[in-house]
């Protein structure tokens, strides 16, 4: 029980001053999954189903291999912005927080250990 | 976590059915939330049969009806019933909307009437508008100038007039922010539909002059961005008005100054 007002409610702690940077970059990401998903659908496509050296021969190609790798950088950065507003709408206090920085670390694991992988298929 | 099971105490049950009319033949019948915090008893819901060939054709006028004929205990707001005082706002077949402007006709079967959604109860069909009142409040709807000059009235062009026009006919009935999930889940820290709507109808006033400031209130994962174009908002208001589109245009104003 606190005896606040209405309106010391309503205004809460205030307005963060942040907010703006995260849509715009989930908006941005979103666009650039837009044109890279159908190109790494292709390029991955094409390699689905070759023997190991042909896959691997084909991605020591720059194309494929820079398609794949700027798919997967994009899709981890709007996967972090993305699941971060999916647990802040549902979740509150500590386990939030929890959530959001498990949900980082997830996003930044698969893009170093995807791109390692790449980087090892294409050099 | 957020809570997406009922209380306990929330639980609907049945209620009273209230006898039909004598002599009647064209009779049509109401399901009603009914609450009070006077009992200590869960909602239920009463079944009531009004003759509507004695009745007006709104919602609002069986409401009265049921209240001076049937049951006066019967509890809603409504005052102005032309769709101007927002008051008489509640949930009808399953659409947040004015009960005085939204015609029986609209309603297939039976007219279930409940209170606007995922707002505390205040009794029957009457919600606690509270909070919501006072984030209108917060987004400061009133003409903020700097200036002394003019010292008479202040003038504005025929073009950004119109950009008001779609905005200020918001009457405030709550509808919009009742009907949106992300309102439901964080309406103590997002501003919902309503007030963004007026808060976007500020902004973009020629003759207001704290716009930066405006914007800066809203610069906030929560106040503002936790719209998600879910755009039930557009679909209940029983004004016509799309809120999702004054939010969106607040958010490209915000991108637009960072850019």
């Amino acid at each position: 029980m606190h005896y606040l007002t209405d309106r010391k409610r309503a205004e809460g702690k205030g307005a963060s001053g942040s907010g703006t940077e995260h849509f715009w970059g989930q908006a941005i990401s979103a666009v650039g999954l837009l044109i890279l998903m159908p190109l790494f659908a292709l390029t991955f496509g094409s390699a689905l189903g070759l023997p190991y050296e042909e896959a691997v021969a084909y991605y020591h190609r720059p194309f494929p291999a820079i398609i794949a790798a700027m798919t997967l950088v994009t899709a981890m950065v709007h996967f972090r912005h993305g699941i971060q507003v999916v647990i802040e709408d549902y979740s509150r206090g500590v386990t939030k927080k929890a959530l959001v920085i498990l949900s980082t670390a997830l996003a930044y694991t698969t893009l170093a250990v995807g791109l390692y992988g790449l980087a090892r298929i294409a050099f | 976590m957020v809570q997406f099971r009922l209380p306990k105490n929330s639980t609907i049950r049945t209620g009273k059915t209230w006898p039909k009319p004598a002599g009647a033949t064209n009779i049509r019948k109401f399901q009603i939330y009914r609450w009070t915090p006077d009992d200590g008893e869960n909602p239920r819901v009463d079944t009531y049969f009004v003759d509507m060939d004695t009745c007006g054709p709104m919602v609002l006028d069986a409401l009265i009806k049921i209240k001076n004929e049937i049951d006066p205990t019967l509890t809603f707001r409504r005052s102005c019933r032309e769709g101007i005082c927002g008051s008489c706002a509640m949930n009808i077949d399953g659409i947040n909307t004015l009960a005085c402007i939204y015609g029986m006709d609209e309603v297939k079967g039976d007219v279930k009437i409940y209170p606007l959604p995922h707002m505390p109860v205040v009794r029957d069909l009457i919600p606690d508008l509270t909070h919501f009142y006072a984030q209108h409040a917060s987004i400061m709807p009133w003409l903020e100038t700097k200036t002394n000059r003019p010292a008479k009235e202040w003038k504005q062009s025929i073009e950004d007039r119109k950009k008001l026009d779609g905005l200020y006919e918001c009457v405030m009935c709550a509808s919009c922010s009742t009907s949106c999930p992300s309102y439901w889940w964080n309406g103590d820290r997002y501003l919902g539909p309503a007030a963004l709507l007026h808060a976007y109808r500020w902004i973009i006033d020629s003759r207001d002059e704290a716009t930066g400031e405006r914007l800066d209130e809203l610069e906030d994962p929560f106040k503002l961005y936790r719209c998600h174009t879910i755009m039930n908002c557009a679909k209940t208001c029983p004004k016509g008005l799309n809120p999702a589109k004054a939010i969106a245009s607040i958010k490209k104003m915000m991108v637009e100054r960072t850019l």
